[in-house]
């Protein structure tokens, strides 16, 4: 279908990996990156969802390890963006 | 209870002074004696509220947004200042910046300032104090407590508005207990540790940041204590126990005497540990025993390598079950299964297939509404009933095992009829395999849990079709005994010193060496040290348990010799009740146990260390 732009996903699925789950510091890291987007993201969890660009907000979602999340956007430009909070969760925040 | 609170009330403080205990929480291990300085109170306690003309609102506003400012700046401040072993934890710092530019905490507190025309101070309790309601309803422990981060914050920005820097910890002139109602991890990181033994707090937890600064800098501190603030006065003769959480005020001289002694052993105790914790378990005869961990995640690896655990004896698998939506995929449980053998190679992992069903439930498994779940459709009934979940375990495990020294566990078997189901399953995992070409291991070492009575009565047959058995005490002993110990009637009849759970030892232990096969045992009763002789004296010489007692447990054996300890079993062997071997242990091993495991664990060094995150 030309002029059509292939439809790119602007959600994606992922699985908390690290001991701890989404606790302080996993929060900030999510949120830095979150506040670098052109709109919204936002992070859905146990039947809740909420701004990605706020840590306490993150943490409210109480998202412990093997739980998982739903992290959107908004705009397609902000791609980068759900890719690195994706990269994050996925290498369990670097911890152990 | 044994909290003698009352002893000082009604006293006033000129009357002579009672020895009184108070119970809290282990924040951080270690004993010390020493006189009391307490903290004043926070600031958030004494905050008021006023209300604005409109025409100072934005002034309001830009005061709060310099208070910020400054508590930023004392932030990045104590980031550049942190002590070399604190490096690791100044996250935590981290954490409490982006709290301060936080929307949910910043932009609210701005929008409440102008929304209702109220002093800062006031507008900060209610935000913090709806951000606090919040928290306190997360069921994890860890998570329920950042609202004390939350809280933490609060006290930075009121000291920043009111000009007061740091004070409260500027005026300990000499070493001495801190008593406070709470501590911020700032404040903790910042503790002049030539001047504070220990720390005692009203509030705070396990998982509390405090606790964790605590621990790294390796100063005791018992947390929760409720009301040590309103009891303790400065000055006060203090005892203060953060392995066991305890805060006795104003000891008696016997008091003062034991705990010289214990706070001896203990740091006697935590010296030889580090030295030997990675030697070979080698009884006094030269016996070689061997020492592993039980796990419940990959990251629990790490302990037991760093406790000097031989391997993995017991991978619990139900983790990668629980809370998601959907069973894990053959591809997922091979990762982890991979990961893990390739981590610790070539120790040897025992994988214990899915041990779910009871009370244990898992999406995509269906729960049992069974009255009785501990005798319902469990484990290997569940997995046996539902053959495709083994199925995709034992490929995920066969896979793996191409990558290390693995062996397949299989919990709650009760019959023999159970073995050629799982034979028949087997088989077929193995066909489709070969079939897709996917190379695999099905050459492993395959075991049973013991922990049904039927098959511990009936070992000898099934000692001809396993190559090993692995006790697992807790629900031996709960199926034997009839007691469920999680009943809080009947939980003082759990024992596992029990003639009765004596006699299955033996019966299996004489099953499996008649057959030469591996006697293993992974229940708690491995893991505690005044059980050691009468195991290795009955046979089991391959012990796992949870990682913090390995050292403990290592140096248990290397204090025994074989001939002592069958001599113990068979004594042991004709008592006639558990209280007969409670006694028994305590005049033939009191010493040794003393030495070993000071205080009955509650001094061991490595008691209360180990995660945060329960």
């Amino acid at each position: 279908m030309p002029g059509n732009p292939p439809a790119m996903p602007l959600e994606r699925r992922l699985t908390i990996i690290n001991t701890l789950g989404l606790h302080a510091r996993c929060a900030v890291l999510v949120a830095e990156a979150a506040k670098r987007a052109e709109g919204p993201v936002l992070i859905r969890a146990r039947g809740q969802e909420v701004d990605a660009a706020s840590v306490l907000d993150i943490l409210t979602l109480a998202a412990g390890k093997g739980d998982s999340i739903t992290v959107h956007i908004k705009k397609n430009s902000d791609e980068p963006v759900l890719l690195e909070i994706a990269a994050l969760v996925e290498n369990g925040f670097g911890e152990q | 209870m044994e909290n003698s609170n009352t002893a000082i009330k009604g006293q006033g403080r000129g009357a002579a002074k009672e020895e009184t205990l108070l119970r809290g929480i282990p924040g951080s291990p270690g004993i010390c004696v020493g006189q009391a300085h307490l903290l004043d109170r926070g600031l958030s306690g004494a905050v008021r509220k006023y209300s604005l003309a409109q025409e100072q609102v934005q002034g309001e506003v830009n005061r709060f947004k310099q208070a910020v400012k400054r508590a930023e700046m004392e932030l990045v401040r104590l980031v550049k200042q942190a002590p070399e072993e604190l490096r690791a934890q100044t996250y935590i710092f981290e954490a409490h910046s982006a709290l301060l530019r936080d929307k949910s905490f910043y932009g609210k507190i701005i929008e409440t300032i102008l929304a209702e025309r109220v002093n800062v101070e006031w507008a900060l309790k209610k935000t913090v104090d709806q951000i606090t309601r919040v928290f306190s309803k997360i069921e994890d422990e860890y998570l329920r407590e950042r609202a004390a981060d939350v809280g933490h914050v609060q006290e930075m920005v009121l000291r920043a508005l009111l000009g007061a820097e740091n004070e409260r910890l500027g005026g300990i002139a000499k070493r001495s207990i801190l008593v406070a109602g709470d501590l911020s991890p700032a404040e903790t990181s910042q503790l002049q540790l030539d001047h504070v033994m220990g720390i005692a707090l009203d509030r705070g937890g396990r998982a509390s940041h405090t606790t964790i600064i605590a621990r790294t800098l390796q100063v005791p501190a018992v947390m929760g204590l409720g009301e040590a603030t309103r009891l303790v006065r400065d000055d006060d003769l203090l005892i203060l126990d953060g392995t066991r959480g305890l805060l006795i005020l104003n000891p008696r001289e016997e008091t003062l005497e034991r705990y010289g002694l214990l706070k001896h052993r203990f740091e006697a105790a935590q010296a030889r540990m580090a030295r030997e914790g990675r030697l070979p378990a080698l009884t006094r005869d030269g016996l070689a025993v061997s020492i592993k961990g039980n796990i419940e995640v990959l990251e629990d690896v790490v302990q037991v390598m760093d406790r000097g655990g031989d391997g993995i004896g017991l991978y619990r698998t139900e983790f990668l079950y629980m809370r998601r939506d959907s069973l894990p995929t053959e591809e997922e449980l091979y990762d982890n299964y991979k990961q893990i053998l390739e981590l610790i190679a070539p120790m040897p992992v025992t994988i214990r297939t899915l041990d779910l069903g009871g009370d244990k439930v898992a999406h995509g498994i269906r729960a049992s509404g069974a009255e009785n779940p501990a005798l319902g459709l469990r484990a290997i009934r569940l997995c046996l009933m539902e053959p495709e979940i083994l199925k995709t375990q034992l490929a995920a495990i066969y896979r793996a095992a191409v990558h290390g020294n693995a062996r397949i566990l299989y919990p709650m078997i009760s019959g023999l009829e159970e073995l050629d189901q799982i034979d028949r399953v087997s088989l077929e995992v193995q066909e489709r395999l070969s079939k897709e070409n996917i190379p695999y291991n099905a050459q492993i070492e395959t075991g049973i849990m013991v922990e049904v009575p039927s098959a511990a009565v009936l070992a000898d047959l099934f000692a001809e079709r396993v190559r090993f058995f692995s006790l697992g005490t807790n629900d031996l002993v709960q199926y034997t005994l009839a007691v469920d110990r999680n009943d809080q009637e009947v939980a003082h009849l759990f024992q596992h010193l029990h003639p009765a759970v004596a006699r299955l030892l033996k019966n299996v232990a004489d099953a499996g060496k008649a057959a030469g096969i591996g006697l293993a045992m992974c229940g708690e009763m491995a893991g505690d040290p005044q059980c050691v002789p009468l195991l290795l004296g009955l046979g089991y010489f391959d012990l796992s348990m949870n990682p913090q007692m390995i050292p403990v447990v290592k140096s248990m054996v290397r204090e025994m010799d074989l001939p002592g300890c069958e001599a113990i079993a068979q004594d042991i062997l004709r008592l006639k009740t558990s209280f007969e071997i409670q006694r028994y242990i305590k005049e033939a091993l009191g010493d040794v146990l003393e030495r070993v495991f000071p205080n009955g664990g509650n001094g061991g060094p490595d008691n209360g260390d180990g995660n945060v995150k329960p």
